[in-house]
């Protein structure tokens, strides 16, 4: 569904994404791994055309996403940070993302009522707490019904029920076989979540493939202890290789 | 489009600038006319409010509109909707609600005292030379992305363009006075919005002679009405070169 080919990105001297290649199929899972400033969020920004990359192509349903805009209709995205128009009520918020998608004519609005943001629909954006903005952006990515989910750090901040509520709504997506593509560092959330995993390190991918064979690889039955041995075993490797 | 720019619009009502600019316009345009019975001086001293305030005001207030809007633009390019139309949509917006501004604080005066072609003239040269500093100033905030850089290029603009312009011109004219520089002085004109306003303004008002040499020798090349035409298609050009270049930088910016 979502093919990223040999997309580099540089800010100035620094290399964000370096020849990254990757393929993201609709009914999968991924997990969107790494350190900071491991290029994560800059690879979720090339492929929503937030960022444009230096070198490279991007397809989204075999079409380069270049010059194109209309895909971005298939696509709930959450940001790491979500930022919205400071003066804007809640309800305002909401109405004005519909309206903007007007195309799509029915609504998902269970993620407004699991977290009761209806009660706050005339507060303002500037007034809100870091968890209550985390709840409207988590409420917009999923506000229509797409085949393509992109959730940028999607628990970071918010309560443990709010989790739980939320970790249920991607579950429940997910058996609907969209595409969903989640980062977190959060490792034991990931394994509930997805089923496939892309390791990223300085801008580079180093693991793509499901958890399930990670786990068997290294011979750990949870991703968080998997994960850690992965990295050792790539740490000795390339020690022995630079002697 | 329309549903952007409607968005767009709401948020700047909101801050109510709009308001206090049309208010400023209108009492400083209604003294005048109270102070001079006069219209056609009215509208010379009307014209330096044009020449000086309308630029700094619609340069200034763009530029901070733009940084302000930036999670509105931010949240719009991650919905289907294309970059040209987020852009062009926060220029038409800031854009017509400045010359509205604008138009309602110095025409609704200009009414009530009576109409003439001169006044109609300055309504028209008001609202190109906003264009034009809007455009301006949307250029400067795609140049950087801290604001209070994009504030001082735009100010830079302004004050190029409003004092210093002028300053090197008569420079260069004076230090080259030997010189033929008639053809010279008209086409270093044309490389400032504020002049060639001016300059429209003048050769409708037939004071040109009051502007010396220069305002002379343009009446003398072009005679008023092709001037006019000629000041005002120059005018256009600043318009559009500015917005189009933006959107050029705005088109590969990363957000």
């Amino acid at each position: 569904m979502i093919s990223v080919k040999q997309v580099e990105k540089k800010f100035g001297r620094l290399t964000a994404l370096e020849k990254v290649s990757l393929e993201f199929q609709t009914g999968k899972s991924y997990a969107l791994v790494g350190p900071n400033g491991s290029g994560k969020t800059t690879l979720i920004k090339s492929i929503l055309g937030l960022v444009v990359p230096t070198s490279g192509e991007i397809l989204f349903d075999e079409k380069s996403i270049r010059h194109d805009w209309m895909y971005r209709d298939k696509i709930g995205y959450m940001p790491q940070i979500g930022r919205y128009p400071e003066n804007m009520r809640i309800g305002q918020l909401f109405d004005m993302m519909k309206n903007i998608r007007q195309e799509h004519q029915k609504v998902d609005e269970d993620l407004i009522d699991a977290f009761k943001l209806y009660k706050m629909y005339d507060k303002r954006m500037h007034g809100l707490s870091g968890g209550t903005r985390q709840k409207v952006s988590a409420a917009l990515a999923f506000l229509f019904h797409v085949p393509v989910y992109i959730l940028d750090e999607p628990t970071a901040g918010l309560d443990p029920i709010s989790v739980e509520i939320l970790k249920e709504k991607i579950i429940h997506e997910k058996h609907l076989n969209k595409l969903l593509i989640v980062t977190s560092h959060i490792l034991s959330d990931l394994d509930e979540l997805t089923n496939n995993m892309v390791y990223m390190f300085e801008g580079k991918v180093h693991y793509d493939n499901t958890i399930e064979q990670l786990k068997a690889e290294t011979k750990e039955t949870r991703l968080s202890k998997a994960l850690t041995t992965f990295i050792r075993q790539k740490e000795l490797v390339a020690s022995v290789s630079d002697l | 489009m329309t549903r952007v720019l409607k968005y767009i619009l709401y948020d700047i009502l909101r801050t109510r600038f709009a308001l206090l600019y049309t208010a400023f316009l209108f009492v400083s345009t209604f003294a005048l006319y109270q102070l001079d019975s006069d219209s056609g001086k009215v509208v010379l001293s009307l014209l330096n409010i044009v020449l000086m305030v309308v630029p700094l005001v619609s340069i200034v207030f763009s530029t901070i509109h733009f940084f302000n809007s930036y999670e509105f633009i931010e949240l719009m390019l991650a919905q289907p909707v294309k970059r040209s139309t987020v852009f062009l949509g926060e220029y038409m917006g800031v854009a017509s609600s400045l010359c509205a501004a604008f138009a309602a604080g110095v025409g609704i005066p200009m009414l009530l005292f009576g109409m003439n072609p001169s006044g109609l003239t300055l309504l028209f040269t008001g609202i190109v030379l906003t264009l034009v500093f809007v455009s301006l100033a949307f250029l400067s905030s795609v140049l950087t992305r801290d604001k209070a850089k994009a504030i001082g290029i735009a100010l830079l603009f302004w004050f190029y363009f409003s004092l210093i312009y002028d300053g090197l011109l008569l420079w260069v004219v004076y230090s080259f006075s030997d010189y033929p520089l008639e053809k010279v002085t008209v086409a270093l004109i044309a490389f400032n919005p504020v002049d060639l306003a001016r300059i429209i303004m003048l050769l409708k008002l037939d004071i040109s002679a009051l502007m010396g040499y220069t305002g002379a020798f343009y009446q003398d090349f072009f005679g008023s009405s092709f001037g006019i035409l000629f000041s005002s298609l120059v005018l256009f050009i600043w318009v559009v070169l500015p917005i189009g270049l933006a959107q050029r930088i705005f088109n590969r910016k990363d957000l």
